[in-house]
């Protein structure tokens, strides 16, 4: 046990969104019969692991003092390009679908840095144009998948567990040691609570950024790949509304918007909080439309509760 | 951080000095740039300067420019709406269903009193709980559109009797041979631009955008003008979900999706900064227009639709950029 808790201390220590999850997992046991079985319990992960890859890349560049909003396009394009380009080779599809994604995180990222547009800006417009570039590849046209080991790769277990499970999670544990025990990843805390400082530090601010956009890029990427495989067809208009999910999903877990705190072990208990939540409720035969009041409503409770536990009283003038 | 000085509009140099004249440049970079895609545009297509296209462009735009004048002044002050696509997806529905059951007069009414009830809730959480604008808005974004499709029960509404009624006079109607969504623009617009540059109120909302301590120190009441700009936005939403739906005398429950996206790359486009503090309605304005009339001349010209998103995100990024580079005196940032 020591050696776990040895592994969860550091930057990180139980986040009071775990309580939630397992609240939302007691309830739930409780409320379908369905809930507790391992068929579900993997069909939860396999469900988030969409938005769960990206919030993976997203938490690095909130962390960073960052926000991008393009990655529901970028899925959207790279699921498009991975289908689109299946008969000239399939290995050249997936290649081109990520490398599509780290090229425009890349873009992203560099514009960031050498303007200095604010990334909200930025991104905001790659959302827009990205999108754009999307209609314009695909005509307007849905692509489906004639690849056979393509379409089934998304569909397929390894012994009792789905691939694509497999791949959310050990992307998640990599994606945690990256920014609990390398450099990258102190110095992305330190870029995002304070730049001037970290400059002074020796931080190449730039490039830093840079890479976190690159790697939510490729993250949003692989998720659009992954995605496409598992329905065996891209349409024009996927990831839409993604980034909302996934941003819900990074500030459930416990990341600053301002930057410099938040973890991954909170981000995958925020990807899942949402997970169970969509699961629970779609057994128990809640309508789709009540879990975005539902889940609207949760964000803005934690976002209270988050206030009043952790407000800074003498940083703020009181009227 | 501009103050509310800087930001008063100023639509003819005040000395006609080299100087001046520069400033005067600078300062209406936008202003050159839409009478220059103007330009441009006239040249590939003869119908692009028409009186009839440029009226049809203009009623077109005009219900993101509703939403965009109201937006504007959240941002102004400091926030950021983006739940702005679902209210409007909401009122529209609202004000559509309730035409038949209540009257349009009564629905009209209702409408209106629930809209500036969603935005009261924004302003409360946002101003008084001093909650992040961004995740508010975006969580109310969610929210509402799941009572949309509970309202609706995911069903699209409409208006039985579409001739009959005179609520096809906001959307359809004119008004001295001008349309009357165009007025409802031009005039939300213009009070809005005297409010946030002649009048107290909008001195405060300046000052809370551009430094809240000082505000707070010099005795503005942040939490109440916070609170105003959401009903401010909810208000033009209102207003926009009226001329919506009297336009289409009906609606899908999903009309307003990314509507804030478009909303905000206008005032972006316009020159009003993020960070608050800066900005006026009538450069707001000119940013819907040229969205709207860079779209409509991209159509002339023959090219897909969706062209517009890609040559928005080049033009976005560019208007901000020399903004940036014309403030800082150096096109590039200096960190490596």
């Amino acid at each position: 046990m020591t050696s776990i808790k040895g592994f969860f201390r550091g930057r990180t220590s139980i986040q009071p969104i775990w309580v939630f999850v397992i609240a939302l997992f007691i309830f739930f046991s409780f409320m379908s019969e369905y809930f507790l079985s391992f068929g579900n319990i993997t069909n939860i992960l396999v469900q988030t692991s969409t938005i769960g890859l990206i919030a993976l890349g997203m938490t690095f560049v909130m962390i960073n003092g960052n926000i991008d909003l393009s990655v529901g396009a970028i899925l959207g394009l790279a699921a498009s390009l991975a289908v689109g380009l299946q008969e000239v080779s399939m290995t050249l599809a997936i290649l081109a679908a990520l490398g599509s994604g780290i090229l425009l995180g890349a873009l992203n990222g560099f514009v960031v840095w050498k303007t200095g547009v604010n990334a909200f800006i930025v991104t905001l417009g790659a959302m827009l144009g990205v999108r754009g570039l999307i209609f314009l590849y695909t005509g307007e046209q849905s692509f489906f998948a004639m690849n056979f080991a393509f379409a089934d790769f998304g569909t397929s277990t390894i012994g009792p567990v789905p691939v694509l499970a497999i791949i959310f999670l050990v992307c998640a544990l990599i994606m945690h040691l990256v920014l609990t025990r390398t450099g990258h990843g102190r110095n992305t805390f330190a870029v995002g609570g304070n730049p001037e400082a970290s400059i002074d530090a020796g931080i190449r601010l730039g490039r830093h950024m840079m890479i976190n956009f690159i790697i939510v890029g490729f993250f949003a990427a692989l998720a659009g790949v992954l995605l496409a495989s598992q329905m065996g067809a891209a349409t024009p208009n996927l990831g839409r509304d993604y980034e909302l999910w996934v941003i819900t999903a990074v500030v459930l877990g416990g990341t600053k918007l301002t930057g410099g705190y938040g973890s991954i072990v909170g981000t995958l208990g925020g990807v899942l909080a949402i997970g169970i939540l969509r699961n629970g409720m779609n057994l128990m035969q809640v309508p789709a439309f009540y879990v975005l009041v539902i889940l609207g409503a949760i964000l803005i409770s934690v976002l209270i509760i988050d206030k009043k536990l952790n407000a800074p009283s003498t940083k703020e003038v009181r009227i | 951080m501009a103050s509310a000085e800087q930001s008063k509009p100023r639509l003819l140099p005040g000395k006609l000095s080299k100087a001046g004249v520069l400033s005067f440049l600078s300062a209406q970079g936008i202003l050159i740039f839409f009478l220059l895609s103007m330009f441009v545009f006239s040249f590939f297509s003869e119908q692009f300067l028409s009186q009839s296209n440029i009226m049809t462009v203009v009623r077109q735009a005009s219900i993101i420019g509703i939403i965009a004048v109201g937006v504007s002044v959240v941002i102004i002050g400091g926030n950021l709406d983006l739940s702005v696509g679902s209210m409007l997806s909401f009122s529209t529905v609202l004000v559509v269903d309730l035409h038949d059951k209540i009257g349009p007069t009564n629905a009209i009414l209702l409408m209106f009193a629930l809209t500036l009830m969603i935005g009261a809730v924004n302003g409360f959480l946002i101003g008084f709980l001093r909650l992040n604008s961004l995740i508010v808005t975006l969580a109310m974004l969610s929210a509402i559109q799941g009572f949309v499709l509970i309202y609706s029960g995911g069903q699209n509404v409409d208006i039985a009797d579409q001739e009959g009624t005179w609520f096809a006079f906001f959307g359809r109607g004119y008004v001295g041979g001008i349309a009357v969504p165009i007025l409802m623009f031009g005039l939300l617009a213009i009070v809005m631009q005297v409010v946030m540059s002649y009048t107290g109120y909008g001195r405060r909302i300046f000052a809370v955008g551009g430094n809240p301590m000082a505000a707070v120190y010099s005795g503005i009441r942040k939490n109440w003008c916070v609170f105003s700009t959401y009903l401010i936005s909810a208000f033009c939403v209102a207003c926009a979900a009226l001329v919506l739906g009297s336009r289409v005398m009906g609606s899908q429950n999903n009309v307003g999706q990314g509507y804030e996206l478009l909303v905000l790359a206008g005032i972006i486009l316009g020159g009003t900064s993020l960070l608050g503090g800066a900005g006026s309605i009538w450069k707001t304005v000119i940013g819907v227009l040229i969205l709207g009339f860079i779209q409509n001349g991209l159509l002339l010209m023959g090219y897909p639709y969706y062209i517009q998103w890609i040559v928005t995100w080049v033009i976005i990024i560019l208007a901000v950029w020399l903004d940036l580079a014309n403030k800082r005196k150096s096109l590039f940032t200096t960190h490596s």
